[in-house]
């Protein structure tokens, strides 16, 4: 116990550090990384063996989760039946292109003005090398990926207060950093500062290794040289012929790289879960979920809006609107229920659970998003500025802009993501706003990063979480201590009910985490159905 | 950050209204122009001063400018002549405390902030309860 006190209270001065540095988008993220995520456990497809002997599931939402009960289930011998709120297959997993329109709450209809192959995803857009259960399923549907540029060392990192406001390479940023730290460790290294940390074999290996990490020079100083602009890029780039020799550029001064905080954002590419090769599928994310829904067909009944979920002895009911004329209403019976519905949605859903599960569904706030898509008439981002994919940061409202990771070096237009931010004030500020004003402010931010916003831009469409209809959010955000509480009662099977997805994992907002807990779930599912 | 949409994009939405189809948002597309322009705070939490520009800016994400909520799979309740707001502490404490899927939204907010808030939800939109909420109840309802 006393070892668990240690890592906790470790963990959350680390946690509180970061927060402090950085804001809670990046707490969060450190949360699910150093708390929570550690890759995944995934073991291969899932074997449920034994006869189910015509033992019916009622699956409840189309997400991943959903989909993949209702695909195994099926393939072990189930009579399986889907309900889904939307009319198409994915849930989050959801893709817009040129033609599509999105209704949000409050009634703001979109139409989407993309150009051909174009497109925003407005839930999940990257997949992680070790999210293995995700990548099976992709496999085995057909679903093609490509990499998803996570680092590019030639995007930005941008501090409205820091430089000017002028953005500036990561490679610079990195390289800067990394060398001024190396520096300073080398001379308290040769100034026996470290003789106590360092014994007199190590420390030689150190100083060769800060040569090598910080770019220092024989006399281990970090300055300006061809060495160092081989890292953080050059004044003046080689070329070829007379004349054309590179020129080195000027590192940053310490006290500035410090200063600008713009270190911060470099967590954003050494965590496990940003680590290379990172995937998308190919022509957007709901290719995946289309597959899904195209293996399961007529098993799944769309429109339908769940409204309540009773069970007995024997069997389970849920009652249903049609989610376009709710007045229209009916019912599905099944002997088991694998209900994967946000628990925004759910906890106001009439339940037969017990009062823990219950409980559990009622504990979990859901987390504000905001992603906006930007057209551009042309790629200037790749033609001036020779970012191929990737993703900028900055500390202004929109958080980021990500750089598309298709047809690049193609010409035409091109779809930005201007902004995707989640958690604090902002969020919360930019759902309140119509859709129009929210591409608006988020143009207005982005054009101190790229000022070729003022003459490219050609439409735009915004996606605020708490105003989508099928989640009122973009994903559960446990508290520690909800967890604690609740999170195994959530987990438990209830009589003949059993709840899944990305609430029900240790992998909270990853697909990965939707799916592993369907797994998880249907295996004890069956092991109960043919056990018993 | 203020609320106004500077004249370049103004411009730059005018110039290519002939290119535009049916559309989100599109170069030429008339701007919204809010009576109390939404606003965007700098850091982390609410800078926002006041009761209205506060539900504006944070409540009316889910429960609409006419606190009326809406309806989708699930639904944001209504707060507009809402007798569950009679009890000035229930509303404090959903704010600070967040109920089920709603977040605690008031840890962004200082205790004046969603005093101020909660006052405001209680006197617009049909409800008018006069006694105000203070700063240190609001301290007090935090977990």
């Amino acid at each position: 116990m006393a070892g668990d006190q240690t890592v906790k209270a470790t963990r959350r001065d680390l946690l509180s550090m970061i927060g402090m540095a950085a804001g809670s988008a990046a707490m969060y993220r450190a949360m699910t990384t150093l708390g929570l995520a550690a890759g995944s456990d995934y073991a291969g497809p899932i074997r449920l063996d034994g006869d189910p002997k015509g033992a019916s599931v009622l699956v409840l939402g189309a997400g991943l989760a959903g989909m993949t009960a209702a695909l195994e289930l099926r393939n072990a011998g189930y009579e399986v039946k889907v309900l889904e709120f939307n009319e198409r297959p994915g849930g989050r997993n959801w893709t817009l292109r040129g033609g599509d329109t999105y209704t949000e709450l409050g009634g703001a209809r979109q139409s989407c003005g993309f150009a051909p192959g174009l497109y925003l995803n407005p839930g999940p857009w990257r997949i992680p090398y070790h999210h293995r259960a995700l990548l099976d399923y992709c496999r085995r549907l057909g679903v093609a990926l490509e990499p998803f540029v996570q680092l590019n060392h030639n995007a930005y990192l941008h501090s409205a207060s820091a430089f000017d406001g002028r953005p500036q390479r990561i490679r610079a940023i990195k390289a800067d950093l990394q060398g001024h730290v190396s520096e300073l460790l080398a001379k308290a290294t040769q100034q026996g500062k470290l003789d106590e940390a360092v014994s007199a074999e190590d420390k030689e290996m150190l100083l060769h290794a800060l040569r090598s990490w910080g770019a220092l020079d024989d006399d281990y100083a970090y300055k300006a040289s061809l060495l160092t602009s081989a890292y953080r890029g050059h004044a003046k780039d080689p070329g070829g012929g007379p004349g054309a020799a590179p020129t080195p550029s000027e590192p940053l001064g310490l006290s500035e790289v410090l200063r600008s905080r713009l270190w911060r954002y470099l967590q954003n590419f050494s965590a496990i879960e940003f680590q290379t090769t990172m995937f998308q599928p190919v022509g957007g994310m709901d290719m995946i979920g289309k597959a899904f829904g195209r293996a399961l067909g007529e098993v799944i009944r769309y429109g339908a809006k769940v409204t309540r979920i009773q069970q007995d002895g024997g069997g389970v009911t849920v009652t249903y609107a049609d989610a376009a004329d709710t007045s229209s209403v009916a019912q599905e019976k099944a002997d088991w229920c694998v209900c994967t519905i946000p628990l925004s949605i759910l906890s106001q859903i009439p339940i037969d659970v017990g009062a823990p599960m219950k409980a559990a569904i009622d504990a979990v706030p859901y987390l504000s998003a905001l992603k906006v898509g930007l057209q551009f008439r042309r790629r200037f981002w790749e033609e001036d500025e020779a970012i191929y994919g990737g993703i900028s940061y900055t500390d202004l409202p929109i958080g980021q802009i990500a750089y598309p990771n298709a047809g690049m070096n193609g010409g035409g237009p091109g779809v930005l993501l201007g902004a995707y931010t989640f958690e604090g004030a902002n969020g919360y500020e930019f759902a309140s706003m119509a859709p129009a004003e929210r591409v608006a402010r988020v143009l207005d931010i982005g054009a101190a990063i790229h000022p070729q916003y003022r003459a490219e831009f050609d439409n735009g469409i915004a996606v605020a979480w708490h105003r989508v209809p099928f989640t009122l959010g973009c994903a559960g955000n446990w508290s520690e201590e909800a967890r604690a509480a609740h999170y195994d009662d959530l987990c438990r099977i209830d009589g003949r009910i059993v709840l899944a997805g990305e609430h029900a994992s240790y992998l909270p907002a990853w697909q990965e985490g939707a799916i592993l807990s369907s797994l998880d779930a249907i295996g004890r599912l069956h092991e109960r159905v043919v056990g018993g | 950050m203020s609320g106004r949409i500077p004249a370049w994009l103004v411009a730059a939405l005018a110039a290519s209204l002939a290119a535009a189809g049916t559309s989100a948002t599109r170069a030429g597309d008339a701007l919204p122009t809010p009576v109390a322009p939404n606003m965007l705070s700098p850091g982390r939490t609410f800078a926002e001063t006041n009761g209205a520009s506060l539900y504006a800016n944070a409540c009316q994400g889910c429960h609409m400018a006419d606190a009326r909520g809406a309806i989708g799979a699930g639904s944001y309740p209504s707060l507009a002549g809402d007798q569950n707001l009679e009890a000035a502490g229930y509303v404090v404490a959903v704010v600070v405390r967040g109920q089920r899927a709603m977040p605690a939204v008031g840890r962004s907010m200082t205790d004046e902030q969603v005093a101020a808030v909660a006052d405001y939800v209680r006197s617009h939109f049909g409800n008018a309860y006069p006694d105000a909420v203070t700063a240190a109840e609001v301290k007090a309802a935090r977990p």
